[in-house]
């Protein structure tokens, strides 16, 4: 181990966090799929709980088909619609009102210590030493960083509240159940975008677009260079995933080599091409479906359709700035 | 076309199928990726490998469960409800005057680095989506649900947008490392990543102006949108017999 708070501590924190929140939901009666929800909740823990110590003891392959299995088994159950929630034992608005004018501003001081704590940390934390070690896990300082924000964030929050840590739990259910499998689909999309890669898809890609390439039209390479990382990023969920692909395939041999652009300008814009993509697509899930989960919008798509006029307009710019800014 | 070349593609149009049909997107996706492995000639255990490895090496992307129960415990005490009052208190704020200024800050904190700054976990559903709807429940009381979703998911856009597009000038993000490591790669040894932030900037100003204007007009949108919903209530209530 080379520093005091890695990785794994944060993962066995989100797992000890979900294996609470099946445990809560097993027991509770209200909610007419408590069996299947809260199985849902063990298995998708579990990975976070068990999976280090799976590879300690079974190695990694071994691990990875059971975890791939235990996939299948989510997917399963999201599947067949057996994700229920329970009826929320909710004080009402009348109760949080009062509540809210009790304590005022002092309410803000929590959540806005998550940010700032963190912030905090990834600038300042990473030289810290304890006894020789990294303080702070060097790879994941960001991650390392937000975990103790959230600790540092519930300490000063039960103080101002004064309530029991078995109340932030029990709200956690609440809202894990007000979210459901989107907290899930990111790592679910991961998993497609790697299959995609060991299926060499992009390569696939890759030729069809060159079908319709013109190596000798300046201003259709650019297009098609922005458009196909847009598109490319659509389908992958992720403009690092189309970046090389694309880049190698169209802006290398013929933008940069052939008609002699600048490369700066043309990764720089087309990159954002490809962000213009992570804009209008439900498989960048973290910035798209989990928001609209997290909101508790009845549309799941909201985000995306209110993204897509900036999207189309941004891209739009790309092409021409590009155009004009790598070829002077 | 060789059929080997499309083979690859066939996860494509079951996810776009699966999602238009809507789908357990879960489902959508598992199946996709089993299409497409056992097509391109994976045996099921290398397909059932693929998805462990991926799913526990992406298990960062799960983070946002640590926020929830600090969230969970300041809207039970009435984080939201105080959101609201406060901005009520606040006689020029208004829901698109709102959502600019966060705008603005968080393009610019992005630009210097300062990514963890917001975030929909910790800043979009505790704080900034409660406020712009106050504003807006402020100017025209309650909210219709349909006004209310618009406008927390315009609150979730303007968190992904600003920071998208501000934080690629920041030149130790992990974007601009790449795309200077893929062109070392390939043989252009001459690029600083100085150079790919500051050619960002053109497309960041772009962004910036674009949504801003987008955002400027939200303000007018909203009360005709609602003046609208009114009047179907009153319409409906009028033919009552």
């Amino acid at each position: 181990m080379t520093s005091i708070i890695s990785i794994d501590l944060v993962f066995y924190l989100i797992g000890v966090i979900v294996m609470l929140v099946a445990g809560m939901t097993l027991r509770d009666a209200s909610n007419p799929k408590r069996y299947t929800t809260a199985a849902f909740w063990f298995l998708f823990g579990s990975s976070f709980l068990f999976g280090d110590l799976m590879i300690m003891y079974l190695g990694k392959p071994m691990t990875y088909r059971v975890v791939g299995l235990i996939v299948l088994i989510i997917a399963g159950i999201a599947g067949a619609n057996l994700l229920g929630a329970g009826t929320k034992p909710d004080d009402g608005v009348a109760a949080r009102r009062k509540s809210a004018e009790r304590l005022g501003n002092r309410l803000f001081i929590p959540a806005l210590a998550i940010p700032l704590i963190t912030v905090f940390l990834t600038l300042f934390g990473k030289e810290l030493m304890v006894g020789g070690i990294h303080f702070l896990d060097q790879k994941n300082l960001t991650l390392t960083s937000l975990a103790l924000a959230c600790i540092g964030a519930i300490a000063i929050g039960q103080r101002i509240t004064g309530s029991s840590p078995v109340v932030a739990i029990r709200e956690s259910r609440r809202l894990v159940d007000a979210i459901g499998w989107a907290l899930i689909l990111p790592q679910m999309l991961a998993m497609l975008g790697g299959v995609f890669v060991a299926a060499k898809t992009g390569t696939s890609i890759q030729a069809i677009v060159n079908l319709f390439v013109d190596p000798q039209s300046r201003f259709a390479l650019v297009t098609i260079y922005c458009l196909s990382m847009a598109a490319f990023t659509m389908i992958m969920g992720n403009a690092f995933a189309a970046f090389p692909v694309m880049t190698a395939g169209i802006a290398l041999p013929f933008l940069i080599l052939q008609h002699h652009g600048d490369p700066a300008p043309i990764v720089a814009i087309g990159m954002f091409a490809g962000y213009c993509g992570t804009l209008m697509t439900p498989m960048a899930a973290n910035f798209n479906i989990v928001p609209a989960a997290l909101l508790e919008l009845k549309d799941k798509y909201q985000v995306i359709k209110i993204q897509i006029p900036t999207a189309l307009c941004v891209l739009a710019c790309n092409i021409f700035l590009m155009y004009f800014l790598a070829f002077p | 076309m060789n059929i080997d070349l499309l083979l690859p593609l066939i996860g494509i149009p079951i996810v776009v199928l699966g999602f238009a049909l809507r789908f357990n997107p879960l489902l959508v996706v598992t199946l996709a990726g089993l299409v497409t492995g056992l097509a391109v000639g994976m045996d099921f255990l290398a397909v059932l490998e693929t998805f462990g490895e991926k799913f526990m090496n992406s298990r960062q992307l799960a983070s946002s469960l640590l926020i929830l129960p600090v969230i969970g415990l300041l809207e039970r005490h009435g984080l939201k409800e105080r959101a609201q009052a406060w901005v009520a208190s606040i006689r020029v704020a208004s829901t698109g005057r709102i959502l600019m200024l966060y705008f603005v800050v968080r393009e610019v904190s992005a630009a210097l680095g300062l990514l963890s700054l917001g975030g929909h976990a910790q800043t979009v559903r505790p704080l900034l989506a409660p406020m712009a709807e106050g504003a807006a429940s402020n100017r025209h009381g309650e909210l219709p649900p349909h006004i209310r979703d618009r406008i927390a998911a315009h609150a979730a856009a303007c968190d992904n947008v600003a920071l998208f597009f501000g934080e690629d000038i920041f030149i130790a993000f992990g974007a601009v490392l790449l795309m200077t490591a893929f062109l070392k790669e390939n043989g252009i040894t001459n690029v600083e990543p100085l150079a790919i932030g500051l050619w960002a900037i053109p497309t960041a100003l772009c962004a910036l102006v674009i949504h801003l204007f987008r955002l400027s007009r939200l303000d007018a949108s909203i009360a005709r949108q609602i003046h609208e919903w009114q009047q179907g209530l009153n319409g409906q209530a009028g033919s009552k017999p």
